[in-house]
């Protein structure tokens, strides 16, 4: 299939950390799009991103043709019905696509704000949020396992739009683990996430992306100093 | 026994829209009232994760979240007109967006200057109105946000054509100015009376002593 769009025609606005500017890129080399990246100074925002986004001001912004589009899910979406001769990223099944996007949807409602607390917390804290934590990746087990049916991926034999929800999670799931020294992905618990990690973060299409476990703790303590020299009450 | 049930309460705005887009795609379907104080057993083994309305049950199957039962239903029902997204990929992102921007800013920042007070208040409504021009702007030109007919947008602000009114009676502040926004109050007046949506509002006198009465219990709640 001949890629016809420009590298400039597509553009991501984003920046490495970020697992919901990850979702866009993961997306785009599932279909096998060129794009050009442009990466946000971490602490200031882009004219281009205030222009773009003038209703968040946030990333991940895609620019195609010239027209943005925010919202990390509603842009993997509408790469997969505008780029729809490519791998399909929502599973066929109107049933199967519900499932899909209530999981997605879980792991921004819940999931991820339940992760994100635990590296600075502690003790009867700490172990509160640990739980919540591990109480959600029994979830996700389940919906894997009813999900994948028994191949590799949420999706399937290739990953698809669950796989890229939640996949793109696991830098920060890594570093919160470092940081909270505290176990969360256990194969005593969740074998079928465990392997499924594994897998997603070796996929042709994510390869790179998801960022090293060390370089993120580094970025989080960064960000924390920051905050706390900006004095802010 | 019906191929579709609606799980629901008498209140809650969010079942309401699957109930507008079941009316307006003309589908079939029961409805069964839940009492969230008192939830049934069927409620939690389809809903285990939220144990909250809406669920839709399809052929014995659940689904959970009403954004995404309105994407379900849009996709499974698709020969039933009118279609709740447009053809064009860029204008579907568009309505989802604008879908999760109303979840996420104007949902939470309405209810903030309902149940505060004072100060809290005063800043809550100015974030409000902050946020609000994005609709007014987005209804430039348009009767409904999805255009000429109700569409997806429609459905996820729609709960803002009668509760805002319930939410400044109980409070006896204005919300949304009709001078600031014109647009935005012909909408909520034009949805509130389209066909297959108007007759569906839970009774207003009803939502007012409900409202009311949560308002007092969560004042009261606040710490001095």
């Amino acid at each position: 299939m001949a890629n016809t769009s420009s590298t400039h025609d597509v553009k991501v606005l984003g920046a490495w950390p970020s697992p919901f500017v990850i979702r866009a890129r993961i997306a785009l080399n599932i279909k096998s799009v060129e794009y050009e990246f442009l990466a946000e100074t971490p602490g200031s925002k882009s004219q281009l991103l205030l222009q773009s986004n003038p209703v968040h001001k946030k990333i991940p912004v895609l620019i195609h043709r010239g027209k943005p589009i925010a919202e990390s899910l509603v842009i993997v979406q509408y790469i997969d019905e505008v780029w729809s001769s490519g791998p399909s990223i929502l599973p066929s099944d109107p049933y199967d696509r519900a499932i899909a996007r209530f999981w997605a949807a879980y792991v921004d409602d819940k999931f991820f704000p339940s992760l994100r607390p635990i590296k600075s917390a502690q003790g009867e804290e700490k172990a509160a949020l640990v739980k919540q934590v591990n109480e959600g990746l029994v979830l996700l087990e389940e919906a894997f396992q009813k999900s994948s049916k028994g191949k590799a991926f949420f999706g399937g034999d290739r990953i698809g739009y669950l796989d890229v929800a939640f996949g793109s999670m696991l830098g920060w799931l890594r570093a919160t683990e470092k940081m909270g020294e505290v176990k969360l992905l256990d194969e005593a618990k969740t074998p079928g996430l465990v392997q499924w990690a594994e897998s997603f973060c070796a996929d042709g299409a994510v390869k790179g992306l998801i960022p090293d476990t060390e370089k993120i703790v580094e970025f989080a303590k960064l960000i924390a100093a920051r905050m706390k020299g900006s004095g802010s009450s | 026994m019906a191929e579709v049930k609606l799980f629901r309460t008498w209140s809650s705005p969010f079942p309401l829209r699957i109930v507008w887009a079941l009316e307006v795609k003309g589908i079939e379907y029961e409805m069964i009232y839940e009492d969230l104080s008192n939830k049934s057993s069927m409620l939690l083994q389809y809903n285990p994760v939220y144990k909250k309305v809406p669920v839709l049950l399809h052929k014995g199957k659940p689904i959970s979240e009403s954004l995404v039962i309105l994407e379900y239903i849009e996709e499974t029902w698709k020969s039933k007109t009118p279609s709740l997204l447009p053809e064009d990929p860029y204008q579907r992102a568009m309505a989802r967006f604008g879908a999760k921007f109303g979840e996420d800013k104007i949902l939470p920042l309405i209810w903030e200057a309902f149940i505060k007070q004072g100060k809290e208040q005063e800043e809550a409504l100015v974030a409000v109105h902050g946020n609000m021009k994005y609709l007014e702007v987005e209804l430039r030109g348009k009767k409904f946000l999805g255009g000429d007919a109700v569409g997806f947008a429609d459905l996820a602000f729609g709960w803002l054509a009668n509760l805002v009114s319930v939410f400044e009676e109980v409070t006896g502040v204005t919300f949304i100015d009709c001078e600031k926004f014109p647009l935005l109050l012909t909408w909520m007046q034009n949805f509130m009376d389209a066909p297959k949506i108007r007759d569906t509002w839970p009774p207003r006198d009803k939502l007012i002593t409900k409202f009311r009465a949560l308002r007092e219990t969560l004042i009261a709640k606040e710490p001095k």
